[in-house]
């Protein structure tokens, strides 16, 4: 290809791909709008009543008359899609609303507990492509030796094992049978947030959240390895007698990797939801584990809110996964 | 292996090193000579009074107008003396204390405190403490320093209820759900302690105030984390991260004769009931329901499920309440005779060995919070005791929301309970004019022989007057009993020291209401607590 053909191919690949992401975006904002409508339909046909989760024990001595007179002031009984109606007008003005289980207002929430989320799933991401990483090329090159053999079988064994159950294990385990490790919370209970103890307490859960999503991973990584070392271009590097590790890493490997980029794309929801749970086992004080209790309580704002957060980062990483695939493989088409 | 397996090896093993070696634990924390760390079982869901945040007293941020001692008895907090009613005992008229400050500076005064009480009252507020102060028909100022509550009709007990968080007025100039108020979160009180960090699902760290009218408290930090799970309380606990902690009798006996740990057992009016529905036939009926009270074994349960933290209830007045407890108002455990009362109103057993009357068989529902592991024990050791008579129960667990409109044919578990006067658990639960409202008398307990001696006590300002008639009430509930009251709970806490260390520390044992957690426990005067020598 002629140095100006290539540049022109380039510069309307980059344009394919920015479309692709107008398209995306585009299309994200109804996607958004119906999850919402669901999350509101959802909780209004569930049979939790938001009435006592407000008052906790009051409950016990509060009169039928005192607790209709709450209901009517709180207008918990309004219709769901006029609550819906309220509180799509508050979004737009920039008003989240009030999450009533934490009696703060659904900003702040957000504010003060997704950055903590943030950092749990980072770091558990990261472990879990690190160990992919290594353990996948590893087993691929050596196959069917006992490092393989032996991450094989762990690695389906740990498909099926729940998260909460290898956190419990691991805190059974680590935290208190050796006590290497805090059993749970951000900070030694009487200690500030500084660095090193947010560190020290980060290392349980964001290992637990790694280990239990890198199994896929691992094993998808192998395989495409596996018939990427198969294809002509690696046997070609090896046959011009360059270093094994060389034809590995720089030769199949790259291509194997791109299969993977989707995969960690689409395995996003399943890092939220295993987020959900070992925030909760740890005492993590970030947002997943705010989300099971404002559903218990039926609370609106909060569920509502956080619902659209996670869609939307669910989206977003498919989107910046496809976008990442275009760009590095000239082959996709960018038209998703 | 070649040179890169190696080298990734090894640096994953020194990666792994390196982590284990930054998380060595550095030892058990311990916390400051002059600070505790406590480890609750709930997380308040907000710090507003009223929204139930302390009602009762003891909440570290708040002061109320009165507080009760370790003897139960009322004393003066933000009041000068103990308040009494007027001569019709329908106006209560409070004198209040100088030189006091809130957290944020501003001063405290008569306004406040009729600020704090016409919210209570404000439909716009959604209060959830409303039907407890029903009675109250207006707050007036009458100077600076005093102020007057005018009630629907006259009410003994009212001083008790004075114990709720007073509220600086700058925070209710709007009128406004409390809710959407930052005092959920901020709270702006007299307290001797202010309220320094929330970490939301995590911990709350108090700091002493000192400039409290009663003296800065030397117990300078309190820090409660909340771990909502027994058992990892329990072991968080003995690998030394808190100084104390509430425990199911179970798990805190788990401490008994662990050097260093103490187990601490309070008394409480905290009481476990079979709530027995008039509507049903069956538990409507009076001899089925006087034959559960002699079929159930009140004292095996305690030995068996509660190891003993109890004490046998028959009636909603708690024995510790020794002015008003009637010792001699109480069933016996008698299988036999619960039988022969069974025979001789008709209820003769079936093929099957559940007695039956005509064509009703002995036979109802019991329904219990499915979360709570007490009541669900008791449930089942009360069907036990009532199948021994030829009573078939079924037991059902369940969630509030599914409980809640089958309170009038079913049976239930309930609780509840206050140590400080007897009208304030008594009268919604068993009078008639609270029947079927909400979960106060949820069975629609009728019996004019009950409602009368409690009427009587409720108004009366006589204090003997007050005694005889709850001793007549208990007497005539007992010979026609509407609920099986089983057992007053005992508070279990396990705490790091000696019982002569906290008692130099200035601990004393109460008895306990409802509500509990290390709000109450040993821990309810840390404000006059000394730092240990």
């Amino acid at each position: 290809m002629t140095p100006v053909r290539a540049a022109a191919g380039a510069v309307s690949r980059g344009r394919a791909v920015l479309q692709m992401v107008g398209r995306r975006l585009v299309f994200a904002v109804p996607v958004l709008g119906l999850v919402a409508l669901a999350v509101f339909l959802l909780g209004a046909a569930s049979p939790f009543d938001p009435i006592y989760q407000y008052y906790g024990v009051g409950i016990f001595t509060a009169s039928d008359a005192d607790v209709a007179r709450v209901r009517d002031t709180l207008n918990l009984d309004a219709p769901v899609l006029v609550q819906f109606g309220q509180w799509l007008g508050g979004l737009i003005s920039g008003d989240l609303g009030t999450s009533r289980s934490l009696r703060q207002p659904v900003a702040e929430v957000l504010a003060e507990r997704v950055p903590w989320s943030l950092l749990l799933t980072a770091t558990g991401l990261a472990l879990a492509v690190v160990l992919a990483l290594i353990l996948g090329v590893l087993t691929a090159w050596r196959q069917g030796g006992w490092l393989d053999r032996a991450v094989t079988a762990s690695a389906h064994a740990l498909e099926g094992l729940p998260s909460f159950v290898l956190a419990l294990v691991a805190i059974a385990a680590l935290a208190l049978g050796l006590g290497w490790f805090p059993a749970g919370g951000l900070t030694d209970s009487g200690a500030d947030a500084t660095f090193g103890q947010v560190v020290r307490h980060l290392v349980l859960p964001a290992a637990v959240l790694g280990v239990s999503q890198a199994p896929w991973l691992v094993l998808h990584l192998r395989a495409s390895l596996l018939t990427a070392l198969a294809e002509d271009h690696v046997i070609g590097a090896r046959s011009r007698g360059l270093a094994e590790h060389v034809v590995v890493l720089r030769h199949a490997l790259p291509t194997a990797l791109l299969p993977m980029v989707t995969l960690l794309g689409a395995r996003l929801p399943e890092l939220v939801t295993g987020a959900v749970l070992v925030e909760v086992v740890f005492s993590w004080p970030g947002i997943a584990s705010a989300v099971v209790s404002a559903a218990l309580d039926v609370d609106f704002p909060l569920l509502a809110a956080v619902t659209l957060l996670t869609t939307a980062t669910v989206l977003l990483g498919a989107l910046l996964a496809d976008v990442a695939v275009a760009l590095l493989d000239p082959r996709v088409r960018a038209d998703g | 292996m070649s040179p890169f397996t190696r080298q990734s090896v090894s640096i994953a093993l020194c990666a792994l090193v390196l982590l284990a070696a930054c998380s060595a634990p550095s030892g058990t924390s311990a916390a400051p000579a002059d600070g505790l760390v406590l480890a609750d079982e709930y997380e308040p869901d907000s710090l507003h009074p009223l929204l139930g945040y302390g009602v009762e007293g003891a909440s570290r941020v708040f002061d109320g107008l009165v507080a009760h001692d370790a003897d139960r008895r009322l004393q003066p907090a933000l009041a000068t003396e103990v308040p009494s009613p007027s001569a019709d005992g329908r106006s209560w008229t409070v004198r209040l204390r100088d030189g006091v400050t809130f957290h944020d500076g501003s001063s405290f005064e008569a306004a406040d405190v009729v600020a704090t009480y016409r919210a209570l009252l404000d439909p716009a507020t959604a209060s959830t403490e409303t039907t407890t102060y029903s009675m109250v028909t207006g707050v007036s100022e009458l100077d600076p320093r005093t102020v007057r509550f005018d009630l629907a009709f006259p009410y003994a007990a009212f001083g008790h209820r004075l114990t709720l968080g007073v509220l600086p007025s700058e925070a209710l100039v709007e009128p406004g759900l409390a809710e959407k108020s930052s005092l959920t979160t901020q709270p702006i009180g007299t307290g001797p302690y202010r309220l320094a960090e929330w970490r939301k699902g995590e911990r709350m760290v108090f700091e002493a105030n000192d400039s409290y009218w009663g003296g800065a408290p030397q117990a300078r930090r309190i820090t409660v984390v909340f771990a909502t799970d027994d058992n990892t309380r329990a072991q968080r606990m003995t690998a030394g991260e808190f100084d104390g902690t509430v425990l199911p009798p179970g798990l805190a006996r788990t401490f008994d004769g662990r050097d260093g740990y103490t187990v601490i057992s309070h008394r409480s009016a905290d009481y476990r009931t079979i709530m027995l529905p008039t509507g049903n036939p069956v538990t409507g009926d009076p001899a089925i329901r006087l034959a559960l009270n002699h079929a159930a074994n009140r004292q095996g349960m305690i030995d068996a499920l509660l190891r003993g933290e109890g004490e046998p209830a028959y009636t909603p007045i708690a024995p510790s309440l020794s002015d008003y407890a009637d010792p001699s108002a109480m069933f016996a455990h008698d299988p036999n005779r619960a039988g022969q009362i069974l025979q001789d109103a008709g209820w003769v057993p079936g093929p099957d060995g559940v007695r039956q009357r005509a064509d009703q068989r002995a036979a109802f529902t019991l329904m219990y919070p499915a979360s709570d592991t007490v009541r669900k024990d008791l449930a089942q050791a009360f069907a036990s005791d009532a199948r021994a008579v030829g009573i078939d129960v079924r037991l059902e667990g369940l969630g509030w929301e599914a409980i809640e409109p089958r309170m009038g044919a079913d049976a239930l578990v309930l609780g509840g309970g206050s140590p400080f006067d007897p009208d304030l658990a008594s009268y919604a639960l068993l009078h008639s004019s609270f029947a079927a409202d909400g979960f106060n008398n949820p069975g629609s307990y009728v019996n004019p022989e009950v409602d009368a001696p409690l009427d009587t006590a409720r108004r009366s300002t006589n204090p003997a007057e007050r005694a005889q008639a709850y001793r007549e009430f208990q007497r005539a509930y007992v010979e026609q009993p509407g609920m099986v009251f089983l057992v007053f709970l005992r508070h279990t806490y396990a705490i790091r020291g000696s019982m002569q260390e906290y008692q130099s520390r200035g601990y004393q044992e109460i008895v306990e209401p409802h509500s509990h957690g290390t709000g109450w426990g040993p821990w309810w005067n840390l404000e006059d607590w000394s730092v240990s020598p």
